[in-house]
């Protein structure tokens, strides 16, 4: 007698007509071991994810400010109505797209060079560079945000005094004056505390690169620049993706900065910010779910791009072999 | 190579580790100058003064940082065993085990890793306030598990995947107990594969500043990033930038330690996680 086991929760059955033989009963507890092994991990990554997000959901329908609880009153869309017609949203849509965008692409080239110096150095001195790289990478955001602000800053700063000779900069240029100065070192400190983690994915990317295609290439007689363009990095495209994608996730939601280098002012405030200002700062819990949820939707949609768009194989990742 | 060559990756070698090491430099001199000497604008201090260290460590801002290191190393430390504690065996049961509905379990583990914290925040804001788990440390640690549990099940499935399990078998055919295959000769294998992912788990919980800003409100559970953000100099008119420096290499120099140590696994433990799965 066959029974079939019930499988658990989103897994796709098995087409019906295809296994003939039962599932044997070691492969059955193979699998009931399985989750129960690695289930309460999988419960807890939906308990502090899934449920949030589904109750950010929840309250984003209702028009709800923490100082007026009694006026509570379930206003359908309207919070979003409110938020995607307001130009604060936009702007800081706008802001935080210019700071993905930017960051995301000066990453790629300079992570990029550090691998290929972490390739070619001498084995001696390979150990020294890659710790070096790691410490940018360990370092707490807002540590990192605090050294670069108090370096353009007007009172405690060495920028304006070592610049000084660049045209534009002064004794008294004010960097978090404006929007675009305020942005420019906004993405230097984001660029130089993330730049070491997507020269590591490179860097395992690199390694991947078959040498004997290199090889062969050298010996047809192509140049460096060419060895790079045509064999290496179609070699590794797959890396370059995933580096990407991670990257553009993670610049997506940057806060620490802002917040800690220009708290939002001249119109640099970015998605996080403005759901945090909403929420926590002005108590307008509807409003900064609906900016939640709305922030939610442009990750998914991101994703979607680099996945169905560029074709990233996250398979490949997913380390299923 | 030729020797020019060879002077040239040098060279890049050298700008590598000035790039690396300049912010730290600056914000380490910073941390030196005396209150006066703060608007130098000088990299280098006058004259080395360890007023800000004594300002945090026993003067007037250190009942907000003292309290705030030891809530960060607590709430850190907790959610990075329980992560790495469940990580554990999901990671076994990954590496060894076939079982449909691995692929769901690593799945989820990448959207939770790339999931916007900040849409975590702002319900968790109203629901701890109504539960009484607002700026306490339980309240810090279930959401830091959103931030350590999927890397700590990434990083330990790649690591797991390369133990070679024969071996177990093969002290059982020697005569060993399963208990004793175990721990004579799993735990060993597997042990440095834990104690990476708990660097990186730590290292990633360590940096939080969204839920430490919006989940706490006082000493009771404010963590170090979030009480830098926090800190004030001490009479109104003088700037908070010699204290916050100075926090900010107490905090910085334990973790620039953790990586000198352990450079050649964190980056294992990294890219074997991302890429080769």
């Amino acid at each position: 007698m066959s029974t079939t086991t019930l499988p658990p929760a989103g897994e796709k059955t098995s087409p019906k007509s295809a296994p003939k033989r039962a599932i044997s009963d070691r492969a059955r507890a193979e699998r009931k071991l399985g989750w129960m092994l690695a289930g309460p991990a999988f419960a807890v990554m939906l308990l502090v994810t899934a449920y949030p997000i589904l109750q950010a959901f929840y309250e984003s329908l209702f028009d709800f400010r923490l100082t007026d609880p009694e006026n509570r009153s379930f206003t359908w869309f309207s919070n979003y109505y409110v938020v995607l017609t307001d130009r604060i949203w936009w702007i800081s849509l706008g802001v935080t797209l210019f700071i993905t965008v930017v960051t995301v692409a000066v990453e790629l080239v300079l992570g990029f060079g550090l691998a290929l110096v972490m390739v070619k150095a001498l084995s001696s001195i390979r150990p020294i560079i890659r710790a070096a790289i790691l410490i940018p990478y360990a370092v707490i955001t807002v540590v990192s945000a605090f050294a670069w602000q108090f370096a353009f800053s007007l009172t405690s700063g060495f920028v304006n005094t070592w610049f000084g000779w660049v045209p534009g900069i002064g004794a008294d240029t004010d960097w978090f004056g404006g929007q675009w100065s305020a942005l420019f070192v906004v993405c230097l400190a984001e660029i130089w505390k993330t730049t070491p983690f997507i020269s590591l994915l490179l860097l395992a990317g690199l390694a991947q690169v078959p040498e004997v295609l290199q090889e062969a290439a050298r010996v047809d007689g192509a140049t460096w620049w060419q060895r790079l363009t045509k064999v290496t990095i179609p070699n590794m495209k797959a890396a370059i993706m995933v580096a990407l994608l991670f990257r553009s996730l993670d610049a997506f939601r940057v806060f620490d900065s802002i917040f800690v280098m220009t708290g939002g002012a001249n119109n640099t405030e970015t998605v996080s910010f403005l759901a945090y200002r909403q929420t926590i700062s002005r108590l307008e819990i509807g409003l900064g779910s609906a900016v939640s949820v709305l922030l939610f939707l442009c990750v998914v949609i991101i994703c979607a791009i680099f996945i169905k768009g560029f074709k990233v194989d996250l398979s490949s990742t997913t380390g299923d072999k | 190579m030729s020797r020019r060559e060879k002077n040239l990756w040098i060279f890049g070698g050298i700008l590598i580790v000035i790039y690396a090491l300049f912010p730290i430099a600056w914000i380490v001199s910073l941390s030196l100058k005396a209150p006066s000497d703060l608007s130098n604008q000088q990299f280098l201090p006058t004259q080395v003064s360890w007023e800000n260290y004594e300002l945090i460590l026993t003067g007037g801002a250190s009942d907000l940082f003292l309290p705030a290191l030891r809530n960060s190393f607590g709430i850190v430390l907790i959610a990075t065993a329980i992560a790495c504690f469940l990580a554990m065996f999901a990671a076994y049961a990954i590496a060894r085990l076939d079982f449909p509905g691995k692929k769901l379990i690593l799945s989820t583990a990448l959207a939770v890793a790339i999931f916007p914290v900040i849409s975590i925040v702002t319900p968790l804001f109203n629901l701890w306030r109504q539960i009484g788990l607002y700026d306490t440390w339980p309240g810090l640690i279930i959401p830091y598990l959103s931030l350590t549990l999927p890397i700590s099940i990434w990083t330990l499935s790649a690591f797991f995947r390369e133990i070679p399990w024969e071996m177990e078998q093969a002290a059982q055919v020697d005569g060993a107990t399963t208990w004793q295959a175990f721990r004579k000769v799993i735990v060993p294998l597997a042990a440095p594969g834990v104690f990476t992912t708990a660097i990186i788990a730590f290292f990633i919980a360590w940096n939080d500043f969204v839920y430490g800003i919006s989940l706490t409100s006082t000493n009771a559970a404010r963590p170090v990033p979030a009480a830098l953000g926090l800190f004030s100099g001490a009479s109104q008119f003088e700037s908070p930038t010699g204290g916050i420096s100075a926090a900010a290499v107490v905090v910085t120099i334990p973790v620039i330690i953790l990586v000198l140590l352990f450079q050649r696994r964190i980056v294992a433990g990294l890219t074997n996680g991302a890429v080769k799965g």
